[in-house]
């Protein structure tokens, strides 16, 4: 894409940003993201792109740009756990959406990458709010597999895409099971059968001519058996994880995430000795479906006593717009621990829950989600605590560079501050 | 889930498009048969059955307290018996001896929370084919259906609403594949066995009318009118013309027969009965007003009035609410100009700002998403107290049903709807202590006892955990 392509108004938005820069941030309350402590008074910095250090004993070269961020919280960027981010503009508008690609005759072929569009409104509108990477994955059609998901960056340039063919995504459980002939069992044979399939493509049997799948559809599975893809299986219930957790005995190499989890409590202690890691719908406490009866807010705290490493996502709850809530669930998490016989988390690990951990989660831990060394700068400044209602992003740098905060709504919002129309029709006020 | 909320209220479930009859026209409205003469003034049918529970004289001291009408004070003390509000003051109000006594030091007093736009009951959870009761999606108006009758009254959603929302009081409505959807129904968030048992004591009806994609997409997918938005004004006016001919044939002496659509939309024409109009777009709005001018009604509210900060003044001058989400947009085109500051823009121009949920998982969040709309307006210079955002989630609300004689602040002689907030309620942190409803106490965090579960928890994983 090239930028003259877009109106003046647009070009504003997405102008290419000042290249990476030498960048002290400092007096800040400093949360690195892996669960310790904030640092206050801290210094970040930030060179190439990346993070040289974040501390109280940071030496500042001389040049480098200084950030007072006296009063400020300082944090690595929000980590969404689970999106459709950039597969969407207006979701009920089907040219504007590309989240399933489940008609295209393919399914574990199919790669989300080409489709996650930067210059859609909802990258300006979460990266304003604070939000720098995203997990973002295919819905699934009529097969299991879903296909091959992503991890972005919300930078406000043309290339959103920070690691392509980052996990393979199944849906189980009821949906699953509608997607596999409208049984749970249907769910298994395919998901047996179609790895299979995987295994005899690599030793040269495929024929292709009755098979579940296709010949790229064979090769991205190959890579989930080879243990080389992650696999994040969409699964909400009790049995269902547990019945899952034995397939996992039969495919040991598969590397499992489970995604959404309402019922993760009932099965904390499985989920742990099988040392797979959830990427947990936070606010779930309804029987929203007969998979769900046990839903609990209380889930991700239990589950982490229980030893999970758990990481908060938004499977379809507004998993295209508002990633922006990923602040605000991580707090009720933490307000869980002030309601009796509740079990929540600690601030300092509900914010690991929404940075570092869902990055460690899909293998990008050394390289993205926390402000220490050698991680991608991706830091966030806040004017109060960024779990906080009240809290918004005043400054936002993904890469090492420091991003525009405007968007569509607020350039709305300046318009009709004040409604009532003067000289001129609103069309002109801008 | 969020999504699947939307497409069945909001945006409208498609199944139940899908599962309506394809070609029954059908009469309009569902006529009773027996002629009656006007004099013979029919009894309310399904009456309420609800009785406040039994209650303690209750005082609660050291606490801060947000009246529900704009009101702050510091350091108050609310005192209730007999299930209404006895008293609201500062330190030195007088509380009788031998009363329960709770101590609310770090702690926030509200009314009760109510929300204008549930589903709760009508698309209950299980979110179930079997339970999807909320669109009678077989004619573009149905005024005759009233959303009581769909109402499940075991509805798990009930005691989250209580428990995490601190919500005391709801509109049930029908859903928005229709232009005229039919009645709404106001409850006590108190569990009972019959709708009859939750009902608000002596509420107003109100009805459910839609602007916009919902009613022309169902109908027009179904090849029938309406398929636009010219369309959905135009079947509008042509039954309130229907209407006001039914309103002077009842009201001209002689015998006829009733209709039980025609009543509820001449009891609107009376003006017993309110408009609750869901309407995104401030275009839609300004010819919705334009049409209730034409045949003398009045609008309510607004819900879903993602636009109205576009025509903030139009509305004040209407004397028009607006019931919105926080920060809800882009799921739809109609929701494609949403913006957080909505809320802030209306009332800084002096429009009334009701804050709704459409939705079971938010409304166990109308707090937090009335703080988020604060700060957003704060963020360019609107300063809105916390009182007055406490009113976005109950006087206005209680005041666009018609109850605001009865709840939605705490004033003497009002019901004992009362939330205690373990904090601020405008934080994240914040949750219920302890709700009374009508002065008895409904739930209480500290008691696994006093927390409600519905006949379809019990027996069931999680049964009475919490939540």
């Amino acid at each position: 894409m090239r930028h003259f392509l877009y109106t003046a108004a647009a070009l504003a938005t997405f102008a290419t940003p000042v290249a990476a820069e030498t960048i002290a941030i400092t007096g800040g309350r400093v949360v690195v993201g892996d669960g310790s402590a904030p640092i206050e008074g801290g210094t970040v910095l930030i060179r190439d792109g990346k993070i040289v250090a974040a501390g109280t004993t940071v030496v500042i070269p001389s040049g480098a740009r200084q950030i007072d961020a006296t009063g400020k919280w300082v944090t690595p960027g929000v980590f969404a756990g689970f999106s459709r981010l950039g597969l969407a503009e207006v979701d009920a508008v089907n040219g504007t959406n590309d989240k399933s690609g489940g008609r295209s005759g393919f399914s574990a072929a199919i790669d989300v990458a080409p489709a996650i569009d930067p210059f859609r409104s909802p990258f300006a509108v979460n990266r304003s709010s604070g939000v720098t990477r995203a997990v973002v994955a295919p819905e699934a059609g009529d097969n299991i597999f879903a296909g091959q998901g992503a991890i972005a960056d919300l930078g406000a340039d043309s290339n959103p895409v920070t690691k392509a063919r980052a996990f393979q995504f199944a849906e189980f459980g009821e949906e699953g099971a509608a997607s596999a002939g409208g049984s749970r069992a249907g769910t298994h044979l395919h998901f047996r059968a179609m790895l299979r399939e995987a295994q005899d493509y690599a030793a040269g049997r495929g024929t292709f001519d009755d098979d579940l799948l296709k010949a790229e559809d064979a090769k991205a599975l190959l890579s989930v058996l080879r243990g080389e893809t992650r696999l994040l299986i969409h699964v909400e219930g009790a049995n269902d994880m547990l019945r899952l957790m034995e397939l996992k005995r039969d495919f040991p190499t598969i590397k499992m995430v489970f995604v959404g989890v309402s019922e993760g409590w009932r099965v904390a202690h499985e989920l742990a000795k099988a040392g797979i890691p959830v990427i947990a719908s936070a606010l779930n406490d309804l029987p929203a479906t007969f998979e769900m009866l046990g839903a609990t807010q209380s889930n991700v705290g239990r589950m982490k006593d229980a030893g999970v490493q758990v990481a908060i996502g938004m499977i379809n709850d507004r998993d295209s717009h508002q990633l922006r809530y990923t602040t605000q669930y991580a707090g009720n998490i933490v307000s869980l621990q002030y309601v009796p016989g509740a079990t929540g988390l600690t601030w300092d690990e509900a914010f690991a829950a929404i940075s570092s951990v869902p990055a460690d989660i899909m293998g990008v831990g050394d390289r993205l989600g926390s402000l220490k060394a050698g991680r991608a700068a991706d830091v966030v400044l806040w004017d109060g605590d960024p779990l906080e209602l009240s809290s918004a992003a005043t400054t936002v740098i993904i890469d090492g560079i420091e991003q525009p905060l405007t968007n569509r709504q607020n350039r709305l919002r300046d318009r009709y501050a004040r409604p009532t129309e003067g000289d001129l029709p609103k069309a002109y006020d801008r | 889930m969020a999504i699947s909320n939307t497409l069945r209220s909001a945006y409208l479930v498609l199944p139940l498009a899908l599962m309506a009859c394809s070609n029954a026209e059908g009469p309009k409205t569902v006529s009773a048969t027996p002629a009656v003469k006007p004099a013979e003034k029919a009894p309310v049918p399904f009456p309420s059955t609800y009785k406040a529970y039994p209650s303690v004289a209750t005082a609660i001291r050291n606490v801060t307290i947000y009246d529900g009408e704009g009101g702050k004070i510091d350091n108050g003390v609310v005192f209730m018996t007999g299930g209404k509000i006895s008293s609201v003051g500062g330190a030195d109000t007088i509380i009788p001896a031998g009363v329960n006594v709770v101590d609310g030091k770090g702690k926030f007093v509200t009314p009760g929370i109510i929300d204008i736009h549930s589903h709760l009951g009508d698309y209950p959870t299980p979110s179930v084919e079997a339970h999807s009761d909320g669109n009678e999606a077989t004619s573009p108006t149905t005024p005759e259906v009233w959303a009581e009758h769909s109402v499940w009254p075991q509805d798990p959603g009930f005691s989250r609403a209580l428990a995490n929302g601190g919500v005391t009081a709801l509109q049930v409505l029908p859903g928005s594949a229709n232009l005229m959807g039919g009645r709404s129904v106001v409850l006590k968030n108190v569990y009972a066995r019959t709708v009859q048992g939750m009902k608000f004591p002596d509420a107003p009806y109100g009805m459910k009318m839609a602007c916009g994609e919902n009613p022309k997409r169902v109908y027009g997918s179904k090849g029938r009118m309406p398929s636009t938005r010219m369309g959905n004004i135009a079947v509008n006016r042509q039954t309130w013309i229907k209407a006001q001919e039914y309103k002077k044939r009842r009201d001209s002496g002689k015998e006829f027969t009733r209709d039980i659509g025609m009543e509820t939309l001449a009891g609107v024409l009376d003006g017993d009965i309110s408009i609750q109009n869901h309407c995104y777009r401030a275009d839609e709005m300004a010819l919705v007003l334009d049409m209730a001018k034409e045949f003398g009604y009045k609008v309510s509210t607004f819900h879903h009035a993602v636009e109205s900060y576009k025509i903030a003044d139009l509305l004040r001058d209407n004397g028009v609410c607006s019931a919105v989400w926080a920060d809800w947009w882009g799921f739809k085109m109609e929701a494609y100009d949403a913006i957080p500051e909505n809320a802030a823009i209306l009332h800084n121009t002096g429009a009334c700002v009701i804050i709704h949920s459409d939705d079971e998982n938010q409304i166990q969040r109308l707090n937090q998403e009335a703080a988020k709309a604060q700060a957003d307006g704060r963020r360019m210079g609107f300063n809105i107290s916390d009182a007055e955002v406490i009113k976005w989630l109950t006087y206005n609300p209680a005041k666009a049903l018609g109850i605001s004689n009865k709840t939605g602040s705490l004033k003497a002689g009002k019901m004992a709807d009362v939330v205690l907030w373990n904090g601020n309620p405008l934080s994240v942190y914040a949750r219920p202590d302890k709700v009374w409803i009508d002065g008895a106490l409904m739930f209480d965090a500290s008691n696994p006892k006093i927390r409600p579960v519905s006949d379809f928890e019990l027996g069931q994983p999680g049964e009475g955990d919490v939540k």
